[in-house]
């Protein structure tokens, strides 16, 4: 186990790190120390203030997509658990209810996102409806390609992730105490804010792990439903990979994991997710 | 992206299994064993292709096992990842086509075998375009960005060094090529459009796009911004520093004034952009507008003044590649310059390198349509049969002579690249 997670995880990490202090040129790496790749993803960064450089903006606008799919996937996911460990009561329908959460994965990534265009598009149905109901004039555009379109589908695929830890901390709650609260005369609001949030804690905090690990590294939804021109730090990585610029890909990539991990270690700061398993 | 090199690494797979297979079922069936000589003889002739899905037809393939005896197995993956893999797995495959701009990174990677000018049976019927940079006729055209004829010839067999003049060590035997511009939406833009500063028209505000490929995007930037006369640019793909400060700007400026609806990097979203009205003009590759056209949508692959930008691609053999498998190459690059293939890539739009041959495997009025920019006679159809243009259409821009003439730059790799991509990542966050 250790062997794996050792010649997986951690040896590409490794090379990763140190290539991401290599120079290189056009087409190869050059196995020389340089700290190019870090100095050129932060150019500018002191040169233009006040206003922002390059990097921060991309990081900025991919922790606000970031934050807004997370308030959403939680509000949405912990409702849809709530409602699957609480109101569904037979066993099969809680698992046909969470199989079928799994449906936006059944189609390919790119043909997902090309089916938003129909739907939301200037000539989609939603602004045919509108205009159909008299409530709009003109089209409305930022339904497509603009922030909307990245959060609503990063929400629409990630939500699952969410969903599934959550249900599965809140069927472990013993019924019990539910049912010691409501004796006790608690409100359901009291019951669920100070028994069932608490015990779906871990839940939640792996839910949210999954999610703000998946949305920070992407750059295929932020691309496609962006049109291309919302920047993301993954897209960053995806473009110097494409002009070959490995180390400098390497260097984002370990800036970026610097800054998830940093997220993640501030979640587990707040539940002890080992503990509370 | 993420679709083709899953696709990509699936095939090599299966290729990989494949040959273990093979290699397993040999030796244990005879040669290995018992010394019997017969071994080689019962090796399938097998090419390991890599390229982009674009040139990548079964029906190609098919037609080339039957003509010549070698199977070819396709390796598909996107242009970036293409460059990628010749770079770090030189092994991986045999046959590479590639487009001449890569070659700039390709070749001082020393993975790329020279091939032997004489061992091509039509390298002298190429077409100048790539020789010498000029039509048949004898017209100069663009030279700007990383022509063929200036990464075409070695200095010499293991050189990494490009030759100016004709030498018999040739990089890359060229195989297909067109000229790309605007498409527009004739039935939504309802007017004539003749320049490329039509594509930061305010009249377009949120109805344009250009492609989000670094390299081949500021291209089309550039275009731009020289049409709009703010700038002549010494060489479109080869930009200094400033120039590519000042393209950057103009552009982004756009960008914050809402011109663009999305940026496109993948042929079906450029498909998808144009087909729903999304955009009305955009970037697009000859093939895309096709498609636009065959879902029944009015769709313009428009000539404009400033002239178009061209790319040109062919096949490369990979270092690798040695003994009789050396001798398939030979003879599978012979194969496709004979005139079957370069039919089949004309009458998709593109244009094949030897046009002699394919000539003589068209018809008289396919020829006229998509060469000679003649009213069609009967009804033009794709390779695939289905039926691309009624009778009585003309071909958008018009002959050989008048598109590929009015080229005035092609797709390249700059020596500032580095400093393009950064800027470019600059553009996408602004």
């Amino acid at each position: 186990m250790m062997l794996v997670f050792a010649l997986f995880f951690l040896l590409p990490l490794l090379f990763v790190t140190i290539v991401s202090a290599w120079d290189y040129n056009e087409y190869e790496m050059i196995p020389a120390f340089s700290l190019r790749g870090y100095s050129d993803t932060f150019e500018g960064c002191i040169a233009d203030l006040p206003n922002l450089c390059t990097i921060l903006k991309t990081y900025l606008k991919t922790l606000k997509l970031c934050l807004l799919t997370w308030v959403l996937t939680l509000l949405i996911g912990f409702t849809v658990a709530y409602f699957l460990a609480f109101h569904v009561r037979s066993k099969t329908w809680q698992i046909v209810l969470t199989l079928l959460c799994t449906i936006p994965f059944w189609t390919s990534n790119v043909i997902r996102m090309i089916a938003w265009i129909p739907l939301l598009g200037r000539n989609g149905l939603v602004n045919r409806g509108l205009e159909g109901a008299g409530l709009i004039h003109q089209p409305v555009e930022w339904l497509l390609f603009s922030e909307f379109s990245v959060v609503l589908a990063l929400v629409h695929l990630f939500t699952f992730f969410m969903v599934v830890p959550i249900f599965n901390s809140m069927i472990r709650i013993d019924k019990r105490l539910i049912e010691a609260a409501y004796d006790a005369g608690a409100t359901g609001w009291q019951t669920l804010v100070n028994i069932v949030i608490p015990l779906a804690k871990p839940g939640i905090v792996i839910g949210s792990i999954f999610v703000i690990t998946i949305v920070m590294g992407d750059f295929v939804t932020i691309g496609v439903m962006g049109g291309q021109q919302i920047a993301s730090a993954g897209k960053i990585i995806e473009a110097r990979l494409n002009a070959l610029q490995f180390p400098a890909a390497a260097a984002n990539a370990v800036i970026l994991l610097g800054i998830t991990i940093l997220i993640i270690s501030a979640l587990t700061r707040i539940v002890d997710v080992r503990k509370e398993l | 992206m993420s679709k083709s090199s899953k696709l990509n690494s699936r095939v090599s797979r299966r290729a990989v299994l494949k040959g273990a297979a093979g290699v397993a079922g040999i030796a244990a069936g005879s040669g290995a064993l018992t010394g019997f000589p017969y071994v080689h003889a019962a090796d399938p002739k097998v090419l390991r292709y890599l390229g982009t899905a674009v040139n990548e037809g079964d029906e190609i393939s098919k037609k080339c096992l039957a003509d010549t005896g070698i199977k070819i197995e396709y390796i598909t993956a996107t242009t970036d990842d293409v460059t990628k893999r010749v770079i770090t797995q030189p092994n991986s495959f045999d046959v590479l086509d590639t487009e001449y701009f890569s070659l700039k990174k390709l070749v001082p990677s020393g993975n790329i075998f020279a091939l032997d000018a004489k061992k091509i049976k039509e390298f002298d019927n190429i077409t100048p375009v790539f020789t010498k940079g000029q039509l048949p006729n004898g017209k100069k055209i663009g030279d700007q960005g990383t022509a063929p004829w200036k990464v075409l010839y070695l200095e010499g067999a293991n050189s990494k060094t490009f030759s100016k003049t004709p030498t018999e060590f040739v990089t890359l035997i060229p195989t297909v090529y067109n000229a790309d511009t605007l498409g527009i939406r004739p039935d939504l833009i309802k007017r004539p459009i003749s320049s490329w500063t039509e594509l930061l028209n305010p009249e377009f505000k949120g109805k344009a796009s250009i492609l989000n490929i670094p390299s081949i995007g500021i291209m089309d930037a550039a275009m731009v911004v020289e049409a709009g006369g703010q700038h002549t640019y010494a060489d479109k793909g080869n930009m200094t520093k400033a120039e590519i400060d000042l393209t950057m700007k103009i552009m982004t400026e756009a960008k914050k004034a809402g011109q663009f609806r999305a940026f496109w990097k993948d042929f079906n979203e450029s498909v998808n952009l144009m087909a729903s009205g999304e955009t009305v003009i955009q970037s697009m590759w000859s093939p895309a507008v096709t498609k636009v056209r065959s879902m029944g949508i009015a769709c313009t692959f428009q000539p404009l003044k400033e002239g178009y930008r061209s790319w040109a691609s062919g096949f490369c053999v990979s270092k690798a590649v040695t003994g009789p498998k050396l001798d398939w190459a030979y003879e599978f690059v012979n194969w496709y310059l004979s005139g079957w293939a370069g039919a089949y890539l004309n009458r998709q739009g593109y244009y094949s390198a030897v046009l002699s041959t394919a000539k003589a495997n068209m018809t008289a009025d396919e020829w006229g349509y998509w060469m000679e920019g003649k009213a069609a006679v009967g009804d033009i159809k794709a390779p695939d049969g289905t039926i691309l243009e009624k009778a009585g259409a003309t071909r958008d821009g018009g002959s050989y002579d008048d598109r590929m003439g009015a080229v005035a730059c092609w797709n390249a790799v700059m020596d500032e690249n580095d400093y393009m991509v950064r800027k470019w990542n600059e553009f996408i966050a602004a």
